[in-house]
């Protein structure tokens, strides 16, 4: 359902992001994607919906090349997915259910957005998603009024209410306490299952990440250097994505919160 | 307390770091401004012999005359109405040019172009604009409403460019990332990003328009200005002070007008 065949990125400073990362996902699944800062996961997440635009490679969503579109095909393609992002990119100005309709853009025309004429359905599926999220009553506040955990929350909303095909979410918890953060992921996790989509994490922190995936995709200097199943990461693969340091405590962290 | 024999002093390092050139630039500078003071012929003898001719002047403009009313009624009015209709076609038109005047949204071109037009609307003073327009449209307001809209757009497109360009550039990714084209992402990603700033500076523009539309009228681009120019021709200072009464009233009451407003905005 979803493949991206020798990814490369040259930023125009020089910079070699990516080096040909190749990544199949065939069915509903999480995919956390570790790596260090600057490793390129941020540009990989970025590339498969060409708000960075890759150098070379290939990008395929149900059959589709999204590498090759342009314009029109490319805004219906990127309707097919939902991204989710690390400063949950809301519109502080505008209201919860703004932004969350917001997510609808890609299907109204310019003045319905405008004069915020958004059909029915749309604004049954948003109260009804925002109660999903625990956000009843919500949808008249500002985004700039809420605190870090219930942006997120709309962020994600937003992003469920394109209908996506696949999850792009980069970074989610980094700016959230530990608890807010386990519930963040809980969400994602749980709703891309809910919906039967495949949903790709870039995360920093190690046992948040192994708890909610299905797999693991180590990304090192911007090569693909571990793909498995996270109860094959052990303190060998870590060092091999981050570098040396002592993993066992990490590790064993994630084991107690699954006893 | 016996180790500040080994303290290090700290001074702030100078402007101009090499002594030399530091020296240089302070007697060259005092130089210069004392020549200029010279060749000017700035001097108190011609400060005094010219003050009771100022303080004579002032003594023929009171009492302001307020006779010739509907003159001035008819003047004023009309610089108002320059200075609205000017004022609406520069902030309907600064939406285009600012968005070319944003490098983070313009494409390079567009951005080049735009830039040269608010140089170019920026560089010469109102006064100026309304000689060239009234050479070639003639006397009366039109050419008056030209000069502010010009003017006015040179400004909104600095301004309003340099917002744009400042404004946080996840929340434009993440409307695009919806599928939003282009229009629906200036209108979700940008507008409510820089809308404040918008009103703001179309309250403020308004302000300067009024003030400039009641100048341009000497140079006979219509208002109330016009008139002024005339009462000073005919040494009717009296109605010229009437005149510059009415012209300061209005301008404090749009001043508090654009306070009050801009106030709540924040």
């Amino acid at each position: 359902m979803f493949s991206v065949k020798n990814l490369v990125k040259i930023y125009p400073t020089g910079q070699h992001a990516l080096k040909g990362c190749s990544v199949d996902i065939d069915k509903a699944q999480i995919v956390s994607i570790f790596g260090p800062s600057g490793a390129g996961k941020s540009t990989f997440i970025r590339c498969i919906n060409r708000l960075v635009e890759p150098t070379s490679g290939k990008v395929y969503l149900d059959g589709v090349e999204i590498t090759g579109l342009k314009g029109k095909d490319l805004h219906e393609a990127r309707r097919k997915m939902g991204m989710i992002f690390q400063e949950y990119n809301l519109i502080e100005r505008l209201t919860v259910m703004e932004n969350v309709l917001s997510g609808r853009l890609g299907y109204v025309g310019f003045l319905q957005a405008m004069f915020r004429r958004f059909p029915q359905d749309y604004v049954d599926e948003a109260f009804h998603l925002l109660e999903r999220v625990g956000l009843e009553g919500y949808h008249n506040q500002r985004a700039d009024a809420l605190s870090g955990g219930q942006r997120q929350r709309v962020g994600i909303v937003r992003a469920l209410i394109q209908h996506p095909k696949i999850l792009l979410v980069d970074e989610p918890t980094s700016g959230l306490d530990p608890k807010t953060a386990m519930i963040i992921m809980q969400l994602i996790a749980d709703l891309a299952k809910e919906k039967g989509i495949p949903a790709i994490v870039n995360i920093h922190d190690v046992a948040l990440g192994q708890q909610y995936a299905d797999r693991i995709i180590g990304l090192t200097e911007g090569e693909v250097v571990f793909d498995g199943p996270p109860s094959e990461v052990t303190a060998e693969t870590l060092t091999q994505i981050y570098g040396e340091e002592d993993w066992s405590k990490t590790i064993r962290k994630v084991e107690d919160e699954e006893e | 307390m016996s180790s500040s024999s080994s303290s290090t002093v700290w001074k702030r390092d100078h402007f101009i770091k090499n002594p030399f050139l530091r020296w240089t630039v302070i007697i060259l500078v005092t130089a210069y401004v004392l020549y200029a003071l010279n060749d000017m012929n700035l001097n108190w003898a011609r400060m005094k012999s010219g003050l009771p001719r100022a303080v004579d002047f002032f003594h023929r403009m009171f009492p302001p005359d307020f006779s010739r009313w509907t003159m001035i009624q008819r003047g004023v009015l009309e610089s108002l109405q320059m200075a609205i209709i000017s004022t609406t076609i520069s902030i309907i038109l600064a939406v285009p040019l600012s968005l070319g005047a944003a490098r983070n949204i313009s494409v390079r071109w567009v951005y080049l172009l735009s830039r040269a037009f608010v140089v170019v609307a920026r560089s010469f003073p109102p006064i100026l604009v309304a000689i060239i327009f009234v050479k070639a449209f003639g006397f009366g307001p039109f050419p008056g409403i030209l000069t502010l809209a010009f003017t006015a757009l040179g400004f909104m497109g600095k301004l309003l460019g340099e917002a744009i360009e400042n404004i946080d550039p996840g929340q434009v990714e993440a409307i695009r990332a919806t599928g939003a084209n282009w229009f629906k992402v200036q209108l979700y990603g940008v507008a409510p990003q820089v809308l404040p700033r918008y009103v703001g500076l179309s309250i403020y523009l308004l302000d300067i328009n009024l003030r400039a539309s009641t100048i341009i009228g000497i140079v006979g681009a219509g208002g109330i200005g016009g008139a002024l120019f005339n009462a000073f021709h005919r040494y009717e200072y009296d109605t010229a002070l009437a005149i510059l009464i009415v012209i300061i009233a209005i301008v404090l009451v749009m001043e508090f007008i654009s306070s009050k407003v801009r106030g709540r905005l924040q």
